[in-house]
């Protein structure tokens, strides 16, 4: 008689996904699958230098050319007013350049064409006159005496810094230090990288003079959230304005920001009252839009002989490019950096951050990452080893003796956060006992014998997810809630809208599995929108891993209300009263005769055809969801390795991954995406990196130069998990979208460090390129900052 | 694809184009393209057939892989009129009208895509490797998957949605 | 992603794309695999008047040992078809090695050999298999074929000698001087990228002697790295270990890498070594074994 909630696709189910449906086909609709009636192609000019005063832009070969309808430079922008923009951190960055270039890859014009062969040859007959100033690509240089000024254009901005901030208590963080045995250092840099999800970005606008409304196709995990900047810079009104997000391939924080493309289309649209398409292409994607990480981490801990952690100091020092365009809605200047820490048990701790501009490309900084926890998890993880090493401890212990114990929570981390739950010492322990640790420190030792080099890296952690709660996060003034929309139809079927927007991570085919579980209609009878701002209810999009957090809480939060509405319609089919009904999965029943009852559809139906007196017909409703905190899940990593001595080659042999994310609503699609995240780990600790050389120009453009791992080196991943959950989370659950990015790189960093420390190697800074490897183990000697760059002509 | 007129830009006109005659899906296809036009845009915007995505300039990402003759190719990195009589498939051309290709099967099953951008490109690679070599290992898969990036799965899901089709394959053989 | 403008011709004969090359006055290019050239078009790194595309010159698709026992490669031949072929990898090793390394899997269903070697891109595979093999380019121009030793082909970083109403046609690679042996070792990040480094070795044994041996370096110079003294260290020699570990040397020492990001000029210098010497040993092994 009870549903079996597995069997309707409920909460637990490894329901197969129903967008796969589509994307196996072929039938994804992705932006550049979009064709409007009359659609022209939009292509950008992008500055070639990386820091120059315009001199002249020079156009008019670019106009003669057949097939060409439109060119804009920033001048012509600036007669609009549009030349520059805000960004969501509150500074400005140019949308068409008008003064100077201030990076490589900066839009200087855009050309709007028949069809996008014909806009790249009227931009390439474009010619710009170029001033080449000085050029600035890293802090150090940006903060030299006498360096050139790359803000010029703003006023109070005399020299090239971003900002200055600063976080816990420096005196109790110092009386810590005085009552150490012990004080370990270390200094890292975690090199640039990009999120650079495989299909870039792009936009159509399509603005209808007749009805006056704009309608934009674009590239986006966060559609209201354009919707108001677009109201906000165009000045157009927001009823007259839609953003439609339809299948996005892949996200990772490169589709939050306002990009200069977007607003150039929509320019575009407007002037030539046609539909205009803009799709970049990989270069632009890479050069231009939001990177993530490039950031400078210095720290010390303060440990007691026994083990115990005292105090920890850290020193940041960011690199934002040319403009402050960091798409993260905290109101801390270095996002949430001084998240590190929050999983162990650590009294005292103080973190100053710097910020610098240099002639590099701004912006993201959020790389499946709520906005530097990533950074600050390697920074962590790296520090605990390292105090570790110098106490003489082994690195699991030392953990166990610091991880913040079951039974103390809620607890306070050392920076200010509360978290709630956890049970991180056993998921440490299923982690060793999964990967075999003390048999693989005695192979270790054998192995050395031989002159074999194996090593064991932990990466253990805690995060803050899902941002946010309204107190403390929120977007050009917007809070940070989300939003779910039900609206059951008679015959107990069911639409889902959210504001939240999915980017492969299934949402689909899991929201409807949480309104199963709360309602009992099999997840297959509920269709899910999102992405539409014309119909679905506001929300603040995905990123951050915040869609289960808060979208996910809304959905279940209107499921209830729903529920609520569907109990009074039943007692009055069951002709009892409210108090005597009864819910189990799917139906109501009379308390005192079970047997009496009516299923969800059997409401449903009612509330369109025998509704109680005096009740408003219909069944559906709508839940805006500000959650009281953040979610804190959980994770322990364990890598080995092996290193080739001879050459500096690393191997993983294994990875373990224990994850706590609170209740799984589909175990499959969470795995899942613990697996695509542990893969940008191994990515960023082996290869994958952006850097430039003295004259600004950005090694790692394109995929020759920009590596991201295949199927044949990405190493094969052991998943566990181990279920806390949330407690204050409706159904349980805590994000894990960004989990393995953030946790996983500082696992396989400390297992090659684990494998030649005894050669007398403290750090290698990422990406551990073979050559760096070797290097360090035949000098003896640590390897520091970014792989250097051939600097002569080829 | 009969039509009573088709406008012609202005600007077109006077550029040389050449016919082609392109086998896709089992069906004859023919086009007039400027020579430097892409097979893969000429799949895209002449063909409609919008399940070949582009994801990189270089040659690198494989999203654009179709069938060639058989043959995996990239199409991103032909021109149009290189495919001028030769057979194409792509991935709307995977299943039949009533069923998935097991491959396809295979990838939901396994949940092998996320974002679904790379899939079409892993799926047709797969059913090149699997036409040649119909049980193969873990480490073949991997091996002859390595032209196509994946952002989102990681691959293990990806390998074990091409070995789910391979056994359903050799099944269906007997 | 959009190339420039071009002409197209795709001629059924290499007479008829010899008088194109003709009538092209230099500006124009042969199309084969096209997976180094049509990136090329699409970054508009090159944009050639016109593009001769000789894939529809069913004649150039072929390898065959002949009968004297040297490999002959036509124009057409697709990396994969020497990857996947049974006689190459049974008589000819180092381009058994090498073949799997080559791009990636699927750029290998197109790419050709001979293209690749005319490319003459410093980090290309096949050029210095070439060099170790001591294989020709067979060149036809309006007045005829020439044969052009590799050595003597590849004229700098991208550059070959073929004139430009030429067209190569052939690859050949001479029969070797009792059982052929070797081995391509490439360092890579992952798959598809261009050589961290790379060494070709290619070694003839006969009565358990040397009796010919080539050594060439990938991704170390500006163009393919010839290790004559390396190879000719070997020659006469069992493999033993005293001299692999001098041609290692030697062959490190030919090398002119210089630091990028893929690696500092000395790792490259010491990998070549490294390589040289897995490589030489690995053969010396195998074929004790197969004694």
């Amino acid at each position: 008689m009870t549903l079996d909630e597995i069997k309707i696709g409920g909460m637990g189910a490894s329901r197969r996904r129903v967008e796969d449906n589509r994307f196996i086909r072929g039938k994804g609709n992705y932006v550049d699958d979009v064709v409007l009636p009359g659609m022209l192609h939009m292509e950008i000019l992008r500055s070639p230098v990386a820091h120059a005063r315009i001199r002249s832009i020079d156009v008019s070969k670019a106009w003669e050319i057949p097939g060409v309808r439109l060119v804009l430079t920033g001048d012509m922008l600036a007669t609009r007013n549009l030349a520059w923009m805000p960004t969501l951190s509150y500074d400005t960055q140019a949308v068409l350049a008008t003064d100077k270039v201030r990076f490589q890859g900066q839009e200087v014009a855009a050309v709007i064409a028949d069809d996008p062969y014909i806009a790249k040859d009227a931009c390439e007959a474009i010619v710009v006159d170029y001033e080449v100033l000085p050029v600035i690509v890293n802090p150090d240089q940006a903060r030299a005496a006498g360096a050139a000024l790359i803000r010029d254009d703003k006023e109070n901005q005399p020299d090239n810094k971003v900002f200055d901030w600063e976080v816990g208590d420096r005196s109790a963080t110092d009386k810590a230090f005085a009552e150490a045995d012990v004080v370990s250092e270390v200094e890292l840099h975690y090199p640039r990288s990009h999120p650079s999800p495989l299909e870039p970005c792009g936009s159509i606008a399509d603005f209808d003079r007749s009805t006056g409304k704009l309608t934009v196709y674009m590239t986006t995990q966060a559609p209201h959230i354009i919707r108001a900047a677009v109201a906000l810079v165009a000045e157009l009104p927001e009823h007259m304005i839609r953003i439609i997000s339809p299948d996005l391939g892949g996200g990772f924080g490169n589709k939050v920001p306002v990009y200069p493309g977007y607003v150039v289309s929509i320019l575009a649209s407007i002037l030539t009252e046609r539909p205009v398409k803009w799709i970049e292409d990989k270069t632009g994607n890479l050069i231009s839009t939001g990177f993530g990480r490039d950031v400078y981490l210095k720290g010390q801990m303060a440990v007691r002989k026994d083990g115990r952690i005292l105090g920890v100091r850290m020193h940041t020092i960011s690199d934002h490019g040319a403009f402050f365009s960091d798409a993260q809605p905290s109101k801390f200047k270095i996002g949430l950096m001084h998240s590190a820490f929050s999983c162990y048990d650590i009294p005292a701790a103080h973190l100053t951050a710097e910020g610098w501009y240099t002639n590099k490309a701004p912006g993201g900084v959020a790389y499946r990452c709520s906005f530097r926890v990533t950074e600050a998890m390697f920074f962590q993880e790296r520090m605990v080893q390292a105090a570790a090493d110098d106490l003489g401890m082994d690195q699991a212990e030392f953990r166990r003796i610091n991880l913040v114990r079951d039974d103390d929570f809620p607890h306070r981390t050392p920076f200010g956060f509360l978290t709630d739950s956890g049970q991180y010492g056993k998921c440490l322990d299923v982690a060793l006992e999964a990967i075999g640790y003390e048999q693989f420190l005695k192979d270790q030792e054998e192995a050395r014998k031989k002159g074999r080099l194996l090593g064991v890296g932990i990466s253990t952690m805690t995060e803050p997810l899902g941002a946010g709660n309204s107190r403390e996060y929120d977007i050009l003034g917007i809070k940070m809630f989300d939003s779910a929309e039900l609206r059951v139809h008679m015959t107990g079927k069911a639409i889902l809208r959210t504001g939240a927007k999915t980017q492969g991570q299934g949402h689909e085919t899991t929201w409807a599995q949480i309104v199963a579980h709360e309602l009992g209609i099999p997840a297959d009878d509920i269709v899910v929108e999102e992405g539409d701002t014309d119909t679905a209810p506001f929300g603040m999009g995905t990123y951050a891993s915040r869609s289960t957090p808060v979208a996910g809480a809304a959905v279940a939060m209107v499921s209830r209300k729903i529920r609520a509405k569907a109990r009074k319609i039943a007692a009055h089919l069951l002709e009892v009263s409210e108090e005597d009904i009864e819910w189990e999965l799917g139906r109501f029943y009379v308390r005192s005769s079970p047997d009496r009852g009516v299923s969800i559809q059997e409401c449903a139906m009612a509330a369109y055809s025998n509704m109680p007196d005096g009740m408003e017909p219909g069944l559906e409703n709508v839940a805006y969801y500000d959650p009281p905190n953040l979610t804190w899940p959980f994770a322990a990593y364990v890598a080995t390795v092996e290193v080739d001595p001879e050459t500096g080659v690393w191997d993983v042999l294994r990875m373990v991954a224990v994850d706590d994310c609170g209740v799984r609503i589909n175990p499959m699609v969470v795995e899942g995406q613990i697996m695509g995240g542990l893969t940008e780990a191994y990515a960023m600790a082996s290869m994958q990196f952006i850097t430039f050389d003295a004259e600004g120009n950005c090694i790692g453009s394109n995929y020759m130069d920009y590596l991201l791992p295949t199927a044949w080196e990405t190493p094969g991943f052991e998943l566990h998990e181990v279920v806390t959950p949330c407690p204050h989370h409706p159904i349980g659950a805590k994000g894990i979208g960004e989990c393995a990015t953030v946790g996983g790189p500082a696992a396989f960093v400390n297992a090659v460090m684990n494998a030649v420390q005894h050669l007398g190697v403290r750090n290698i800074d990422m990406p551990l390129l073979p050559d760096r490897v070797h290097a360090a183990i035949n000098t003896r000697s640590d390897i520091s900052g970014a792989p250097p760059v051939r600097t002569d002509s080829p | 694809m009969t039509s009573l007129f088709e406008e012609v830009h202005e600007t077109a006109v006077g550029v040389p184009v050449r016919r082609v005659t392109i086998t896709v899906n089992g069906e004859r296809r023919t086009a007039d393209v400027e020579p430097r036009l892409l097979l893969a845009h000429l799949l895209r915007q002449g063909f409609k057939l919008t399940g070949t995505h582009t994801g990189c300039d270089t040659t690198n990402c494989g999203a654009c892989t179709v069938l060639v003759n058989g043959r995996p190719a990239k199409s991103c990195t032909m021109l149009a009129v290189q495919a001028d009589g030769r057979e194409v498939l792509t991935v709307e051309g995977l299943a039949s009208a009533s069923e998935l290709h097991p491959i396809q099967e295979g990838f939901k099953e396994e949940h092998g895509l996320q974002c679904g951008f790379c899939t079409p490109g892993m799926m047709l690679t797969a059913k090149a490797l699997l036409e040649e070599n119909p049980n193969p290992t873990e480490d073949e898969v991997r091996w002859a998957l390595s032209g196509n990036l994946c952002r989102c799965t990681g691959y293990q899901n990806i390998v074990k949605a091409v070995l789910w089709a391979a056994e359903k394959m050799r099944g269906s053989a007997q | 992603m959009y190339p420039s403008r071009f002409r197209y011709e795709a001629p059924s004969s290499v007479a008829e794309a010899i008088a194109l090359l003709e009538e092209g006055k230099g500006e124009a290019k042969i199309l084969a695999g096209g997976q180094s050239l049509v990136p090329m078009l699409k970054l508009r790194f090159a944009s050639p008047e016109l593009l001769v595309d000789i894939n529809n010159i069913a004649a150039l698709d072929y390898h065959h040992f002949s009968s004297d026992g040297a490999l002959h490669i036509g124009a057409l031949c697709r990396h994969e078809h020497l990857e996947k072929s049974s006689d190459i990898s049974s008589r000819q090793p180092t381009i058994a090695a090498a073949a799997p390394l080559v791009a990636d899997p699927i750029v290998r269903t197109r790419g050709t050999f001979v293209g690749s070697v005319c490319h003459a891109d410093p980090q290309g595979d096949w050029a210095a298999c070439m060099v170790a093999l001591d294989g020709r380019i067979v060149a036809q121009g309006p007045s005829g074929k020439r044969e052009i030793p590799v050595r003597s082909f590849v004229s700098g970083p991208f550059q070959n000698v073929l004139a430009y109403n030429e067209l190569a046609v052939e690859a050949v690679i001479p029969a070797p001087k009792g059982t052929a042996l070797g081995g391509y070792m490439k360092l890579e990040r992952r798959v598809g990228d261009f050589a961290t480094a790379a060494v070709a070795v290619a070694v003839d044994v006969d009565g358990g002697r040397v009796t010919r041996a080539g050594i060439a370096l990938t991704g170390v110079g500006g163009t393919t790295i010839d290790a004559a003294d390396a190879a000719a260290a070997l020659v006469g020699s069992s493999l033993d270990a005293e001299t692999i570990a001098r041609a290692a040397e030697l062959a490190a020492g030919v090398a002119q890498p210089r630091s990028d990001h893929r690696g500092s000029a000395s790792y490259k210098r010491h990998i070549i070594n490294t390589f040289t010497s897995r490589l030489l040993s690995g053969i010396a092994e195998s074929h004790e074994k197969a004694a």
